[in-house]
């Protein structure tokens, strides 16, 4: 049912926990099935430089979270502007179409995150 | 280390069963319709299976109708009495398995009128909702014996009761079926003492094959049979008999009704050792549903704040197999029908986790089982956002 990088992610989840001090915060949840994503981030100059995240949910949900900060963490800031749902899902290999909306909070808590960050540092 | 712990689902078939099976497919290979030597070698292996079922359920041999499995089993005992009586009311409980609830379901489609009893908290029906729902108008009432999700026996030989009060009054065309799947081989299963008309029971979920099951039919019960063709089962299933799995299910049968006790004895202790365990080693964990009246191989638990497949394919990744009642699907939750009927709210629905026990479950297997449990639950508990720091930055959004 799940590609293996899903379940790998599942079994290792990548970048757990909560940054002290972040430069922003996104803090997301799906008001449908309440699957939920908290991602912390570090911003440095125009990139991102460190993440860490939580979730609940499902299987697809914890592991887009993980991924998410595979892909986020190194890259500058106008590049994850440009991210998307898709992008996610392609890390995973490929996710059920059912599932899709485990891709969409990923991006959305990166959203939310990046804007946190803008609205501490505005200009970046 | 596999640990297989899904048996409600399905079970291993044993080796006594294969080997039983195995001349049917190159040895006594006719049909067991023929006259001939090589047909009658076949139809005496059928009927042989079917004093072995007869035997398991103690019922008559000529009370028994090989089928294509549980779900045909159902659909023949309702779509049967509903097509010979007319289908004009039946009775059924919230938290029947999918073979009988959609089958009601079609049939009030085509106009039948049903009822959808509740259960309580325990996962029991309430006799008194029974009762109620009775109207002169019905034909049929159809309870499960024990659930597939929890192992909640329900109370039959009351409702049989119920049914005999009601014939005596002059009903005489209520009828009272039962999906005995998850019951036959865990407890006693006694069609006579039950007082039943109809029960339905499968041989993949006592270590016999796939495909095949049964209807037991009590003496004078008539119904419409469903498949058209030939003669066979006494005229009330048509189609040639599938001679290996029903050997199969005689074999399985047999071995179910001579281990039973200690089977079932062996499976309550490992069950019950399990539970104690996860209660002692893991915070915040239910027991869903009547801890007493349930069969002995089915623990059904709900873990706060862990979602129930996130559970499933943690524990598959290292080999573990289980169930669960949670299921997310385009952002929209369909949860286990059951444990909605028995009043769970959605967290705790979310977070279940059916672990089902057979004959062949080891000591061992559990503490595998339990370990990796308490090691996966604690994870995602560790992964899971605080709950208070939801208002500290917080973009509630509603996606697809």
């Amino acid at each position: 049912m799940y590609t293996p990088q899903v379940a790998e992610h599942i079994a290792n989840p990548r970048n757990v926990g909560e940054l002290e001090n972040p430069s922003g915060t996104g803090d997301v949840t799906n008001q449908v099935c309440m699957d939920r994503i908290r991602l912390t981030v570090r911003v440095e100059g125009d990139r991102l430089s460190e993440a860490r995240v939580k979730a609940s949910g499902c299987p697809p949900t914890i592991a887009a979270a993980s991924v998410l900060t595979e892909l986020i963490v190194g890259r500058a800031l106008n590049e994850l502007d440009a991210m998307t749902k898709q992008d996610v899902a392609n890390a995973l290999g490929r996710l059920p179409a059912a599932k899709q909306h485990c891709a969409s909070l990923a991006i959305e808590a990166l959203r939310a995150a990046l804007t946190d960050a803008r609205r501490c540092r505005p200009g970046v | 280390m596999r640990v297989y712990l899904d048996n409600s689902a399905t079970t291993a078939v044993l080796p006594e069963v294969i080997e039983a099976m195995l001349p049917c497919f190159n040895e006594v290979y006719g049909n067991a319709q023929s006259v001939h030597g090589f047909g009658q070698r076949a139809k005496a292996m059928v009927e042989r299976a079917r004093r072995e079922v007869a035997s398991l359920v103690n019922a008559a041999p000529g009370e028994i109708v090989f089928v294509g499995g549980g779900t045909e089993a159902d659909n023949l005992a309702i779509r049967g009495i509903a097509a010979a009586y007319g289908a004009r009311h039946i009775v059924t409980t919230k938290i029947e398995h999918p073979a009988v609830l959609a089958t009601c379901q079609a049939l009030e489609e085509a106009g039948a009128k049903v009822t959808y009893l509740p259960v309580q908290a325990d996962g029991i029906v309430n006799l008194d909702d029974v009762r109620a729902a009775i109207t002169d108008e019905t034909v049929l009432i159809s309870v499960m014996y024990a659930n597939n999700e929890t192992g909640a026996i329900q109370p039959i030989e009351a409702i049989a009761a119920i049914v005999r009060e009601r014939r005596e009054r002059g009903q005489k065309h209520l009828h009272l079926h039962t999906d005995a799947v998850q019951s036959v081989g865990k407890i006693p299963v006694d069609v006579k003492r039950l007082g039943v008309d109809l029960l339905s029971l499968s041989a993949h979920k006592i270590h016999g094959p796939k495909g095949v099951g049964a209807l037991c039919i009590k003496k004078g019960v008539h119904l419409t049979k469903q498949m058209t063709g030939g003669h066979h089962e006494r005229d009330r299933r048509a189609g040639t008999e599938n001679v290996a799995g029903i050997v199969g299910l005689g074999r399985a049968a047999e071995l179910a009704r001579l281990h039973l006790g200690e089977r079932a004895a062996r499976m309550r202790e490992l069950r019950d050792y399990f539970e104690q365990q996860v209660i002692a080693r893991i915070a915040q964990v239910r027991v869903n549903g009547d801890r007493e009246r349930r069969v002995p191989n089915v623990s059904n638990l709900s873990f706060a704040g862990v979602d129930g497949e996130s559970l499933l394919i943690a524990l598959d990744l290292q080999g573990i197999a289980v169930s669960t009642g949670s299921a997310c699907a385009s952002g929209s939750l369909e949860p286990s029908h059951v444990l909605t009927a028995m009043g769970l709210t959605r967290e705790q629905v979310r977070g279940s986790l059916r672990v089902s026990l057979s004959a062949l479950t080891s000591r061992e297997e559990i503490d595998v089982a339990l370990a990796a449990l308490e090691e996966t639950v604690a994870r995602l508990r560790e992964m899971r956002p605080d709950e208070e720091a939801a208002g500290i930055q917080s973009s509630l959004s509603r996606s697809q």
